[in-house]
């Protein structure tokens, strides 16, 4: 201590005035980190992400999952209750309702990724356009608030009418009616962040629209169109089963959640089972991409986590 | 018995991330009937989460108080959440920084000055609001009978101070904190409410903790003043003594070179000089002087122990191992 | 105030027109032949021939699209393929049915939704919210027609508390009309319930965080005056504004709910369309529904100055 600088007048002291140390009245807690403290953090991205997989798992490996041909008719097997032989009952021809529901869940799942795919790269198309394109964002934005104030399912249902029923009929449906949500999303973001500075800046520099686009926008609206996305994608395998259950959807002779359950309504008195195993496939499969999005809304913008 | 005693008063809060943010680590103060005392310090000194503390409006999870905060010698720490209510906007009241956002936008004026009327002196709606018309006029706003019945945002930010000085005082309070009341307003409008919560002083007779960065309004208004560093205490003197003789090195960075008592009236404005560093994060346990890492004559003895509050000097304390001893009296 | 909803009324013509220019050109714009499609797989060509007559898609759209917004205009919404009954006299028989459902809904779901909502924001973190969370993202998650064969089966069937199944007019007694209605109510308002739930409970988040929360609790107001005097007052607006944009969940379920409560409303009357591909049913019930719920979010709009003075038109 004999460099040191002291205080004007200051002297060293003779006895040190040791204060008396505070106890912590919380304790510190160290949660796991790495991929581990992610799940732990954020425990419906772990949950939703497992049943997930689960069910994709089902859906790939149908036919090795222990079940029988899932159109294949034994009229004198007809409503068996759930048994070591058929698990799940059989339905009203016959058919096996275990094998039925394991295959369904590949309808469901095409469904769901096919529309929540093609509705994001349209609707971030029409997005882009009007966020980009002055004169053309009014007459985009003006057919945008009409199309969604057709009620989506009403909207589907429409179109489902006027077509075969076809799986690709079903996508291209519910699409259409997914479209607008997407696109005001995108239209959003590009507008708020033309107000940003920088990419005022770029613009004003000349920076072309695709580099600004691709630079500027895309990452940016990469988050909330992922949790959109999702979100999407729950919604449009709820739609499938409505529009199957309904008699709009995917053909009869393709088992899907809906078709199961709609070919089991007549029973549903005296053979519930037919209805609730592909309703608890169905629950569990949408749940899990739910709770994936709620997650990813979660962990991705902490700000967007306060919305809804 | 003094009519505020804080003793030890320790207020933590639960970190997303699973640590504990120290805001508050051991503070000790106590403030008299009718005596003006300012709690002055860097933002993030803890400050404003000691007068929340006091009130007991501190969430808690995330947030943990304890202490001891005896009112009358009532400890509010212990009271059940339907006493402390009876207390706050009652006996003890607050006004904070932000004028423009403290009052409720879909609310009139007169339903909330009526409130703590209503609340606490049991006042029917119409004596609640002819109450709020006189409150009006007391804090200085025209045409008081037409401003009960408007909403907040028809209103100025220093009109809406008024009224939050108006609202704090409804009920008579026999303290009341007031957390930067003037920093978010105008330099003129700020003399003005500094000149509206002095002439209320003289006829309210509240006791009144004043909370601020702002050494320029504690020399104006304050008796005596209490300095906090990290969620601690580094000094207390009386106003004039802290001015004349600061002890703690880091007092001494706050006042700058040449502290000069009263220098915001004579038009000089008191300039808070650079402290080079950082305030630590209060997130690591400190188990030594808090302004060690800032302080241009930290010892090794600073960066070990932590310095305990002496009397430097007749009612002076400060917490430094070498700030200069005075004669204290035995 | 009134320059405003004049304004507000004009611009929802747009909106309609656009709805109904969509409706409207479905039937060019579905891929296929849809006179084929609604004519159904054994018809001979000439029936097919003849629907596309009963369609006018054998005339240029832009004359076609003129008569139909003209006749609509008028209030004819065509006519029935399957039954030849005016489309508008089929929906009125069925109105009733379906708005009674709506309205017991959206009062059973409001009621519910809100107060849990504010709870769940109060509480936040705490097990009651988690439980909010997961009621809500379960209600998400099972579709209207699973959770009303549920109820049904439990409720009706195994407890015998409620109809299975069925309608009674309110003019045969509230009561009996009520009892025939809450369990589809409560299977068609899940969804809606969670959605407003959640943006109650998010909105509240948010303004609990701010400063004139605080004042309030400073004053030493209680927590049910803070909850729902200072709070919910101010979260208003975006919870109101969920209330209207959710009605498209209503009018999307009631027509999957009113099928497996075997309610006689204007649901049942589009799933039988479907059935028999009636396309002017389904087009004219369309309509009927996107118009109401339109004019809907317009009311909800004008509403606003109801709860925040700042908006002022």
């Amino acid at each position: 201590m004999s460099t040191t600088i002291l205080p004007p007048g200051a002297v060293s002291p003779k006895s040190v005035a040791k204060a008396a140390p505070m106890p912590d009245i919380l304790a510190t807690r160290s949660p796991p980190k790495g991929f581990v403290g992610y799940l732990w953090r954020h425990p419906t991205i772990a949950v939703g992400g497992f049943l997930l997989l689960v069910m994709l798992f089902i859906a790939v490996f149908a036919p090795w999952l222990w079940t029988k041909d899932p159109t294949a008719l034994a009229p004198v097997m007809r409503t068996r209750n759930p048994s070591a032989a058929a698990w799940f009952g059989t339905d009203m021809l016959g058919r096996d309702v275990y094998s039925r529901v394991l295959y369904g869940a590949r309808v469901s799942l095409i469904v769901g990724f096919g529309v929540a795919f093609f509705s994001s790269v349209i609707g971030l198309f029409i997005g882009l356009v009007s966020g980009f394109v002055r004169w053309a964002d009014s007459i985009i934005m003006r057919i945008m608030d009409g199309l969604m104030s057709i009620p989506s399912i009403l909207l589907a249902i429409a179109l489902m009418a006027l077509t075969r029923g076809s799986v690709g009929n079903v996508i291209l449906a519910i699409t259409v009616a997914e479209i607008p949500r997407v696109s005001r999303l995108v239209r959003g973001v590009v507008l708020s962040l033309r107000e940003q500075p920088y990419v005022d800046a770029a613009i004003a520099s000349g920076t072309r629209t695709p580099v600004i686009i691709w630079r500027h926008i895309l990452p940016n609206t990469l988050a909330p169109m992922t949790v959109q996305a999702t979100y999407i994608c729950a919604a449009a395998m709820i739609a499938e089963a409505i529009l199957s259950f309904i008699g709009a959807g995917t053909p009869p002779i393709i088992p899907s959640w809906g078709n199961i359950m709609a070919e089991g309504r007549a029973l549903w008195q005296v053979k519930p089972y037919i209805v609730f195993f592909p309703a608890i496939f169905l629950s569990i499969t949408v749940l899990a991409v739910n709770l994936l999005g709620d997650g990813l809304r979660d962990s991705l913008d902490p700000r967007l986590a306060k919305r809804v | 018995m003094a009519l505020l005693e804080v003793e030890n008063l320790q207020t933590h809060f639960r970190t997303p991330d699973g640590g504990v943010n120290r805001a508050v680590d051991g503070l000790s103060f106590s403030v008299e009937a009718g005596e003006t005392v300012a709690i002055v310090g860097e933002s993030g000194c803890g400050k404003s989460v000691t007068s929340m503390s006091i009130l007991r409006l501190i969430p808690e999870p995330p947030g943990k108080i304890a202490g001891a905060i005896r009112f009358n010698g009532r400890d509010l720490l212990k009271l059940s959440d339907r006493e402390m209510r009876a207390i706050r906007g009652n006996e003890i009241s607050m006004i904070f920084q932000e004028p423009m956002t403290s009052l409720n936008p879909v609310l009139t004026i007169g339903q909330q000055i009526g409130e703590a009327l209503r609340l606490h002196q049991g006042m029917s709606r119409s004596q609640a609001e002819a109450k709020a018309v006189e409150m009006l006029t007391l804090v200085g706003i025209p045409a008081p009978a037409r401003r009960v019945k408007e909403y907040p945002h028809q209103l100025s930010g220093g009109m809406r101070q008024r009224v939050m000085i108006a609202i704090a005082l409804a009920c008579n309070p026999k303290l009341l904190i007031a957390d930067e009341p003037t920093t978010a307003l105008d330099v003129t409008i700020q003399a003005q409410i500094l000149d509206l919560m002095r002439d209320l002083k003289r006829t309210v007779g509240a006791a009144i903790v004043l909370i601020t960065h702002d050494l320029g309004v504690v020399a104006e208004v304050a008796e005596r003043v209490i300095v906090m560093y990290a969620g601690r205490k580094v000094e207390e003197a009386k106003v004039e003594e802290l001015f004349r003789a600061p002890k703690h090195p880091y007092t001494q960075g706050l006042l700058g070179a040449v502290p000069k008592l009263g220098s915001s009236l004579t038009g000089e404005t008191e300039r808070l000089a650079e402290i080079p560093g950082l305030v630590p994060s209060l997130k690591q346990r400190i188990d030594y002087c808090v302004f060690a890492g800032r302080c241009p004559y930290a010892t090794d003895l600073c960066r070990e122990v932590t310095p305990a509050l002496e009397e430097k000097a007749p009612g002076h304390v400060a917490a430094c191992h070498y700030a200069v001893k005075e004669a204290v009296a035995a | 105030m009134f320059a405003y909803i004049v304004r507000r009324v004009l611009a929802t013509i747009p909106v309609m027109a656009i709805v109904a220019l969509f409706v409207f050109s479905l039937l060019y714009i579905a891929p296929g032949d849809p006179a084929a499609v609604i004519a159904g797989d054994q018809a001979t060509p000439a029936d097919v021939e003849r629907i596309r007559a009963s369609l006018g898609l054998d005339r240029p759209y832009l004359i076609r699209f003129g008569e139909w917004v003209w006749r609509i205009l008028q209030g004819d919404l065509g006519t029935s393929i399957f039954t030849n009954l005016p489309v508008t006299r089929m929906i009125a028989q069925r109105i009733e049915p379906t708005l009674s459902l709506m309205v017991v809904t959206l009062g059973l779901a409001i009621a519910i939704a809100v107060p849990l909502g504010v709870i769940a924001a109060w509480k936040s973190g705490s097990w009651i919210d988690r439980l909010v969370m997961v009621f809500s993202v379960l209600n998400f998650s099972v579709p209207v027609f699973v959770v009303g064969y549920l109820l049904a089966y439990y409720f009706a069937l195994q407890l015998d508390w409620f109809p299975v199944q069925g309608y009674t007019p309110i003019s045969e007694g509230v009561g009996r009309w009520l009892q025939n209605l809450v369990l589809p109510a409560v299977a068609l308002g899940g969804g809606y319930t969670a959605l407003i739930a959640r943006i109650t409970r998010a909105t509240m988040l948010e303004v609990l965080q701010q400063d004139y929360i605080r004042t309030a609790r400073a004053k030493g107001a209680g927590q049910r005056t803070v909850l729902f005097l200072h709070a919910l007052k101010n979260a208003a607006v975006p919870i109101v504004t969920v209330i209207g944009i959710g009605v498209a969940l209503l009018i999307g379920g009631a027509v999957v709910t009113e099928s497996v409560f075997a309610i006689p409303g204007l649901g049942r009357l589009t799933v039988d369309a479907i059935l028999r591909r009636d396309y002017p049913v389904i087009q004219g019930v369309i309509l009927l529904f996107s118009f109401a719920y339109v004019l809907v979010n317009l009311l909800i709009d004008l509403s606003y100055t109801l709860f925040d003075p700042r908006i002022r038109y």
